[in-house]
């Protein structure tokens, strides 16, 4: 056996070793995540895929007629009932993130400039509400909103107002108002975590080149945030686009959501594919909504450069 | 003009609680100087350079730029910029836009800006880079957009912290090199804070030498290396060698000290020099000692036995036992002329010249 082939043989060998290790380290790493993965593929991946079957079918009587059908996606479309409640939905949503954005972000950067040494104890507590559970926060709204509530007998006492207002509780503006709270603290985390990745010399280099509080904040702080600010837009907006239970206590008739409408198919209607092809396009216009979103903001980041 | 004063400094002290990180600096820095704050780690150099550029407050006195009070105006409103020493590269934006970010705020017009920033970018030999990303640098070319961006403001003073310390030892000493260049080209004022006494004595016109929280000395590098004021100074700045020496009579700037081997010398007084002292420290820098070869004669000698020896390439650091000496003497000799064949347990003779010994105060 000659030197060379004597080499490449070793050559070989270690590269089989390699080959075993890295094989049982993709191994471990599959072991790893296959409990959280079989949990996500039966709760989340195999339910959608039943939905998304049923929405191309349709319902007779009691039996589902397993034909392959666009029925049930023009009805829905059609229908001015889905597309108004579809289209507020989005509109509270939309409304809610960005409130809630804006209502997170001076928290956010108090906390991470202005928190010292003690940040932590500050998110801390932020979660102080969340002990109670989500039920009784949109409950204590009413208790505020409502006719014989904190604000009307507060503008009544002020003599702002001479009987109870009901446009306060039972419409758009109520669930609006409550699922801006309810998610707040939500948005502060990533927009937190953002702002403390943010090098604070870059902010003195940007004083020192001139630029006062509000210009180094628009054109270092605010750009280099945008990762936080996007997450935070939608990790509110994807979730309330289909909230159920805040429009069911606080949004009266005004404010009923796509998502009482697919209930309504499931249940009382009786129409699941119905319900299903309107739960489809729901998941369709938010991931495009979310999608328009992250481009928009990241344009508007690089034009402001 | 060469002389005008660009910074005065007077009284400065900064505390955090009831530390002094710097302690009662006064300094006047001259127009057009190229300064250097010298120190080692943690003696107060940021803290001063921070209070030149704003960013800090002096606990007491004041800071004069350009014979304006800086007293509250906050650094975006000061005539100085800043070359930061982990650079501050803004990562959102490409080198030209770093460049030209403070310029954005004068409303030169796009084409002024545009031929600023080419200039500037050319000044530090990045042209053609203009459009790369902040994050697709080197540390050298970091370290030349930083600089960029503070020259294209056409400060009076730039302040640089420790801008070189980041880079490996070749492009240091290429850096040293260019940024003096620089300086002289255009003009500014430049105040570099650095612990480096070898980037100090290179680049500067003038150095402050610092030690916790006190500047110690303020001269020019030759000044500072030959002509130290104390022993900490002299240690900070290379290899010396120090002796006791008895004071034997003091008069206005001079002073007449004895020691065993040197006998009796006559040296400047240095500085804040207490006439009652009656044993001081004389020193001699290891290069200003020669061997003196074969028969060879010098005016100034003394002797002694070669104890150790330390080969480097181009020097030999001879340790030399005196008859007299508390301690051994250093001596670093050329290997030009063969002192590398002198072996361990040699007699030597040293030549030196008088000139090169100097009184330290402790
Ligand atoms: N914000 C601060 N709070 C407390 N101590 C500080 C602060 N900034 C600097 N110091 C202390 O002041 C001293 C001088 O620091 P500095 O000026 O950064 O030294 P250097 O000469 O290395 O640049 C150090 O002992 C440092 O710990
Ligand atoms: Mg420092």
């Amino acid at each position: 056996m000659t030197a060379a082939a004597e080499r490449s043989g070793a050559a070989s060998a270690h590269r089989i070793r390699r080959g075993t290790l890295l094989r049982s380290e993709q191994a471990q790493g599959i072991a790893l995540i296959s409990p959280t993965f079989l949990y996500a593929l039966i709760l989340l991946v195999a339910p959608v895929l039943v939905v998304i079957a049923h929405s191309f079918w349709t319902q007779d009587f009691l039996t589902i007629d397993r034909t392959f059908t666009l029925e049930q996606y023009r009805i829905a479309l059609t229908e001015p009932i889905y597309r108004d409640l579809l289209a507020r939905s989005l509109y509270i949503s939309l409304t809610v993130s960005i409130l809630t954005v804006f209502l997170a972000y001076p928290i956010a950067y108090y906390i991470s400039f202005h928190g010292g040494a003690h940040k932590s104890l500050w998110l801390f507590v932020i979660t102080i509400p969340f002990w109670t559970s989500y039920l009784l926060r949109v409950m204590s709204w009413k208790v505020i909103l409502g006719y014989n509530g904190v604000l009307n007998s507060g503008l009544m006492g002020l003599g702002i107002i001479d009987e109870p207002s009901t446009s306060f509780l039972y419409n758009t503006n109520a669930v609006i108002i409550t699922l801006t709270h309810a998610w707040a603290a939500f948005a502060v985390l990533p927009i937190f975590v953002s702002l403390e990745k943010v090098d604070r010399t870059l902010l003195e280099a940007a004083k020192d080149l001139g630029d006062g509080p509000i210009r180094s904040f628009l054109r270092v702080t605010l750009p280099l945030t945008l990762p936080g600010v996007i997450s935070a837009l939608l990790i509110v907006m994807i979730p309330t686009v289909g909230d159920y239970v805040t429009p069911k206590l606080v949004g009266g008739k005004d404010g009923v959501m796509i998502a009482t409408a697919i209930e309504t198919q499931f249940k009382r209607g009786a129409n699941w594919p119905l319900g299903a092809a309107l739960s489809v396009i729901t998941m369709t216009v938010v991931t495009v909504m979310a999608a328009s979103i992250v481009f928009v903001i990241r344009q508007a980041g690089r034009r402001v450069r | 003009m060469p002389d005008r004063p660009m910074i005065q400094i007077a009284g400065v002290s900064k505390a955090y609680g009831s530390f002094k990180a710097l302690d009662d600096a006064t300094l006047t820095i001259r127009e057009g100087e190229f300064f250097s704050l010298l120190g080692p780690s943690g003696c107060g150099k940021t803290t001063l350079l921070r209070m030149i550029a704003g960013f800090d407050t002096p606990t007491e006195g004041t800071i004069a730029i350009d014979g304006q009070p800086m007293d509250g105006i906050p650094a975006n409103r000061r005539p100085t910029n800043m070359v930061f020493q982990s650079y501050a590269i803004f990562p959102h934006l490409n080198v030209d836009q770093n460049v030209a970010y403070g310029l954005k705020r004068l409303k030169l017009g796009a084409a002024e800006e545009r031929r600023r920033v080419d200039e500037a970018l050319a000044q530090v030999s990045l042209s053609g880079l203009g459009k790369r990303g902040a994050t697709e640098l080197s540390g050298g070319q970091r370290q030349r957009v930083a600089l960029a961006r503070a020259l294209v403001m056409r400060p009076k003073v730039l302040l640089l912290d420790e801008p070189l310390s980041a880079l490996d030892k070749k492009l240091r000493e290429q850096m040293q090199v260019e940024l003096r260049r620089l300086q002289q080209a255009v003009g500014i004022t430049f105040v570099l804070v650095t612990h480096d006494q070898y980037e100090a004595l290179g680049m500067s016109d003038r150095i402050a030498v610092m030690f916790g929280g006190r500047i110690a000395q303020v001269a020019a590098p030759s000044q500072i290396y030959q002509r130290p004021v104390n022993r900490q100074v002299a240690d900070f700045l290379g290899g010396m060698n120090f002796i006791r020496a008895n004071v034997v009579e003091t008069n206005g700037t001079a002073i007449t000290v004895e020691t065993a081997g040197f006998g009796r010398v006559k040296t400047e007084k240095p500085s804040g020099f207490n006439d009652e002292t009656r044993e001081t420290t004389l020193g001699i820098r290891p290069e200003r000692l020669r061997v003196l070869w074969d028969d060879a004669k010098a005016k100034h000698e003394i002797a002694g036995t070669i104890v150790d020896r330390h080969y480097f390439g181009e020097i030999t650091h001879f340790i030399v036992d005196v008859p007299g000496f508390e301690k051994t003497l250093s001596v670093s000799e050329s290997n030009n002329f063969g002192a590398d064949d002198l072996p361990v347990g040699a007699p030597v003779r040293l030549g030196y010249d008088p000139d090169a010994l100097v009184a330290l105060a402790d």
